[in-house]
């Protein structure tokens, strides 16, 4: 029930009551966009963009610019061990 | 799986380990030794096990799984609310897989449907609304419960019940919210964490603002993470490096998913259906002042505790249970005398063995499968 779970946005079901498609490791379940829609846009705006969802929900729109960075710090701490070795 | 496959990189894990070992072995933390952490969230303490992070971690570094399981600290007498709804013929009763299980007084709500009663588990409170839709001669009750993460789709789906003039929706809301919990476990003198490991998915909903007292006033770090291993690992490190530094600050492991303002649109529609509760009790915790919501008048009508008239009257777990101070961090589960006993995932007596993210479940399934 907590665990959140990323998937794509892959089609919209219908607009009108902003559900879309999203794909999970390969399942494709519906969820519900009114929490990261901007009011008054296009659901199919979000076409492609990656979201966290919660019990039918989408919670959050992943920044992949953020995911990078994150990884990238894990990186250099790598890359700065084998420095020292 | 995208987002989450990268950070399980066992290389990286261990370099994270080398830093937590060296900062450990720091003159500052080595006097305050051992240190406490405690990972706030249901979602951390499962991540935990998993990966049977603490083996890995230095001795000198304690983790305390703290009470951020919604199923585990629902209180009995609200299993059997639950019941006495359940059992009326012309009700269709709906909720999470998670609540299916746990012990009432008498009953979990899975014995109470073999016994013949309509219930049904749901993936999302929109499905029990559209059970409503599809069956308008009987009355259908969700019950709502979890954190700030859960709330959001509660809120919306009330709002659509309403707008949709759905009238045999109710919902039963026990849903809790960890912020004045984290102050009620600060201010009690037998818990002593020295930094927090926090929840990443309501801080996706609530934003970074409302944990602002524990460092300004507890003076206390606190890192929202991811939930996988290396979020975990890097947000522990985050949290040594302030101990040694003597900073205590709020800081964003996550960022990928948690933004600093949180979710505006969710905090609206939370703020719009529901308010505080003077109260709320937690299994093991007792009660709590303004620690849970209920709905606003507005939404009088869907209400199930004035629909069935809810008086409920307080059940006390047995007392050979330890759920308290196991989520206190007083008490490691497998110290409990009732653990692997009197007590498993099969046959639950206490809520902390209910839920996959419980601390004696986790604990319980995962040392199994080490031994195994
Ligand atoms: S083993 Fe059971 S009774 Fe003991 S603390 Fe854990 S959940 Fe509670």
């Amino acid at each position: 029930m907590c665990l959140g779970i990323p998937g794509e946005i892959v089609a919209i079901d219908d607009a009108a009551t902003l559900t879309a498609v999203v794909e999970v490791s390969g399942v494709r379940r519906r969820v519900n966009l009114a929490c990261v829609l901007p009011t008054g846009a296009d659901p199919a705006s979000l076409l492609g963009y990656w979201v966290l969802v919660h019990v039918g929900f989408a919670m959050s729109l992943i920044d992949a610019e953020e995911a990078h960075q994150t990884l990238r710090l894990l990186a250099e701490l790598e890359a700065f061990a084998d420095e020292v070795r | 799986m995208k987002f989450v496959d990268e950070f399980r990189d066992p290389a990286l894990a261990k370099q994270l380990l080398t830093r937590i070992a060296q900062r450990m072995a720091s003159p500052v933390l080595q006097a305050r030794a051992p240190i406490r952490i405690m990972e706030v969230c249901g979602g951390h303490t499962h991540s935990i096990f998993r990966y049977g992070l603490e083996a890995l971690l230095p001795q000198t570094l304690e983790l305390i799984h703290g009470p951020g399981c919604p199923v585990c600290v629902l209180p009995r007498e609200h299993v059997d609310d639950c019941l006495a709804i359940a059992a009326q013929p012309d009700v269709i009763f709906t909720t999470f897989g998670d609540a299916m299980r746990v012990p009432g007084s008498r009953q979990t709500l899975q014995q109470a449907r073999a016994g013949g009663a309509d219930i049904r588990m749901v993936y999302s409170p929109l499905d029990a609304l559209q059970i409503a839709r599809e069956n308008p001669q009987r009355r259908v009750v969700f019950f709502g419960l979890g954190f700030e993460t859960t709330m959001p789709a509660t809120a919306l789906t009330v709002q659509q019940a309403v707008g949709k003039q759905v009238d045999n929706f109710f919902l039963l809301c026990h849903h809790i919210t960890i912020v004045p919990t984290l102050k009620a476990l600060l201010d009690d003198e037998d818990v002593c964490v020295d930094a927090f490991i926090g929840p990443g998915h309501v801080s996706m909903v609530i934003g970074l603002e409302p944990y602002g007292f524990i460092a300004e006033q507890y003076r206390k770090p606190f890192i929202i993470s991811g939930f996988e291993p290396l979020d975990i690992l890097q947000s522990i490190l985050m949290l040594l490096d302030q101990l040694v530094e003597g900073r205590a600050e709020v800081g964003n492991q996550y960022s990928r998913v948690v933004h600093e303002q949180g979710n505006i649109q969710a905090q609206q529609a939370v703020a719009e259906v529901f308010e505080l509760r003077e109260r709320s009790a937690w299994r093991g915790l007792g009660e709590i002042d303004q620690s849970g919501v209920r709905l606003r008048t507005r939404y009088a009508a869907l209400d199930a505790e004035r629909e069935f008239a809810l008086r409920s009257t307080r059940v006390d777990d047995p007392a050979e249970c330890r759920c308290g101070e196991v989520l206190k961090g007083q008490l490691q589960p497998q110290q409990c005398p009732l653990f692997g006993s009197g007590c498993t995932p099969a046959q639950p007596m206490g809520a902390l063995m209910v839920s996959s993210e419980g601390a004696c479940a986790a604990c319980f399934q995962y040392q199994r499968n080490d031994s195994q």
